[in-house]
């Protein structure tokens, strides 16, 4: 494929899983607001505020970093999605993975926080540096488990490639990382707990305690671009994960592929690539359903109590983890 | 004669000198709405997106607590709270205001981006209600800020309160509720009345 070839595949891919993404967390608030009884906000919700907040009169600006700030939110959430190819087999849904992409989206995924830590403290509001530091601290600690498991990974694939690690799950739920590698998975899904800021891990956000921490200070356009990237960066950690140890989605194995498995001659190439993405989608909406069911069961950890937790029960899984790949 | 717009500058004339550089200087201006679909179809997303600040004002705060609750469930209208007067649409001043609580009033609707909305709750935002004659507290709201929905009653219930919104909602939609461009266009006048009330102004002219 040309590069404008891979950059015109690469925007379809975006544009999908933007829209799976808003999507989803419309999805999830409705799933939130029938736990607690109530009817709950449109799934399309969060577009229209979007578009809301993208239509607002007025601006204000604290200065160049504060304004950075979103924007390399933003890149982290597409960096981290670039770098992850969604659909194995498929070079339209490839995106720009290459050996080694694995180190580089775990960059990714800190860079964002990065960005949005000076931005927010140029905003001089006090409840950003709070969220801020509780941020930071407590990705400090999920990283740890997330570090183990992929490094379990690593040493059992030889390899730091997705790709690769997608190819050698396939051929069934037996050869997943879930069932290769329980421990891995559990640390690294206690990890995505705590990376979807759900509760009981919402101490950066932390509404009723410091009202909502980091984008305090952000408005209109700029808001509207931290909620884009919250879609866009939910579906590459989905994905992201999906890929890492639950199998991934394939084009040649995929949900409807697998329906019309006796016709298996006939079948199209575009089709195995729409059960691919289909594939993808099931399984990350069942994997984000896992933070919402914890979320609406528990109530919120103070900080030190999540870093706590982090450090200690799910590191010391990721660590039987690391021996269990070594075995 | 097409006449040039000068930007006129706030004296912020309260503040003391060694303040003065912390604070914008800038006056408000009025963003005229662009006509024809594409605005009716920002209004539409304005009046199924808003977000309320959730600053209780007043004794009527009480009243938009249940609102979040499986009884009546704002959600359903896309209206949530939010804790920032940067991200909030919605100011609904609960009840009485006291010109102590005047004062921070005004400071939040100021930070909040336009457009933006007011919503008057009770009795005591349309004429100062039982508290007419009180010596602390304004009668009537919009002399001090522009309100969009008055909702009258002491106390009226959160249907009530749900009803204004809703009523709200169709100005928006019709493209009346022009409240933060009236404020702007009327600076001077608004701004004279707060100050006849706050005796102790320490703050800018206008709260960016």
């Amino acid at each position: 494929m040309t590069l404008w070839g891979q950059i015109g595949a690469a925007a379809l891919s975006i544009f999908i899983f933007t829209n799976f993404g808003f999507l989803l967390m419309g999805s999830m608030a409705q799933i939130r607001a029938r736990v607690q009884g109530r009817i709950g906000q449109p799934v399309y919700q969060p577009y229209i505020d979007v578009i809301k907040n993208n239509a607002r009169r007025t601006a204000i600006y604290h200065g160049v970093m504060f304004y950075l700030g979103s924007v390399f939110r933003l890149a982290g959430g597409l960096g981290t999605f670039l770098f992850i190819p969604v659909v194995l087999g498929s070079p339209l849904f490839a995106n720009f993975s290459f050996s080694g992409d694995v180190f580089l989206v775990m960059y990714f995924i800190f860079f964002g926080q990065l960005g949005m830590a000076l931005g927010a403290g140029q905003s001089g509001h006090p409840y950003s540096p709070i969220g801020v530091s509780r941020g930071l601290a407590q990705m400090t600690a999920f990283e740890l488990p997330f570090s183990l498991a992929v490094i379990a990974l690593a040493l059992k694939h030889h390899s730091l490639s997705i790709t690769t690690i997608v190819q050698a799950q396939q051929g069934g739920i037996a050869n997943w990382t879930m069932v290769t590698n329980p421990l891995a998975v559990i640390a690294a899904v206690i990890a995505f707990l705590g990376m979807s800021m759900h509760n009981p891990f919402s101490v950066v956000i932390a509404p009723q305690e410091i009202p909502i921490g980091p984008p305090t200070e952000y408005q209109s356009s700029l808001l509207g671009m931290l909620q884009t990237n919250r879609a866009i960066f939910n579906a590459a950690k989905l994905v992201l994960y999906v890929n890492l140890f639950f199998g991934g989605a394939s084009a040649a194995d995929g949900i409807i592929y697998s329906l019309f498995d006796a016709l298996l001659p006939m079948v199209p190439v575009w089709l195995g690539v729409i059960s691919g993405v289909i594939t993808m989608m099931v399984k990350s909406f069942l994997l984000y359903f896992v933070t919402v069911f914890v979320g609406v069961s528990f109530p919120r950890f103070r900080t030190e109590q999540s870093i706590r937790y982090f450090l200690l029960v799910p590191t010391l899984i990721g660590l039987a983890g690391l021996i269990l790949a070594r075995i | 004669m097409k006449t040039k717009s000068v930007k006129t500058v706030l004296p912020n004339l309260d503040l003391p000198e060694s303040d003065k550089g912390y604070f914008c200087d800038a006056r408000p201006e009025a963003v005229e709405p662009v006509k024809g679909i594409w605005e009716n179809f920002l209004n539409w997303a304005r009046a199924n997106s808003l977000w309320i600040l959730g600053f209780g004002t007043g004794c009527g705060a009480i009243e938009l607590r249940p609102l979040m609750t499986s009884r009546y469930d704002m959600y359903r209208f896309g209206i949530q709270p939010r804790p920032t007067p940067r991200q909030s649409g919605l100011f609904v001043i609960g009840g009485y205001a006291s010109v102590k609580t005047l004062k921070r009033i005004v400071r939040s609707y100021e930070q909040m981006q336009g457009p933006k909305f007011v919503l008057g709750l009770g009795s005591c935002t349309v004429n100062g209600g039982m508290y007419w004659d009180s010596y602390n507290t304004i009668n009537r709201l919009d002399q001090y800020i522009p309100v969009d929905v008055y909702i009258a009653g002491c106390m009226p219930r959160p249907e009530a309160l749900l009803a204004g919104i809703k009523t709200l909602q169709k100005q928006i939609m019709a493209g009346e509720a022009e409240g933060a461009n009236d404020y702007a266009r009327n600076f001077d006048w608004y701004k004279a009345n707060q100050k006849k009330i706050i005796k102790d102004w320490n703050m800018p002219d206008y709260n960016w």
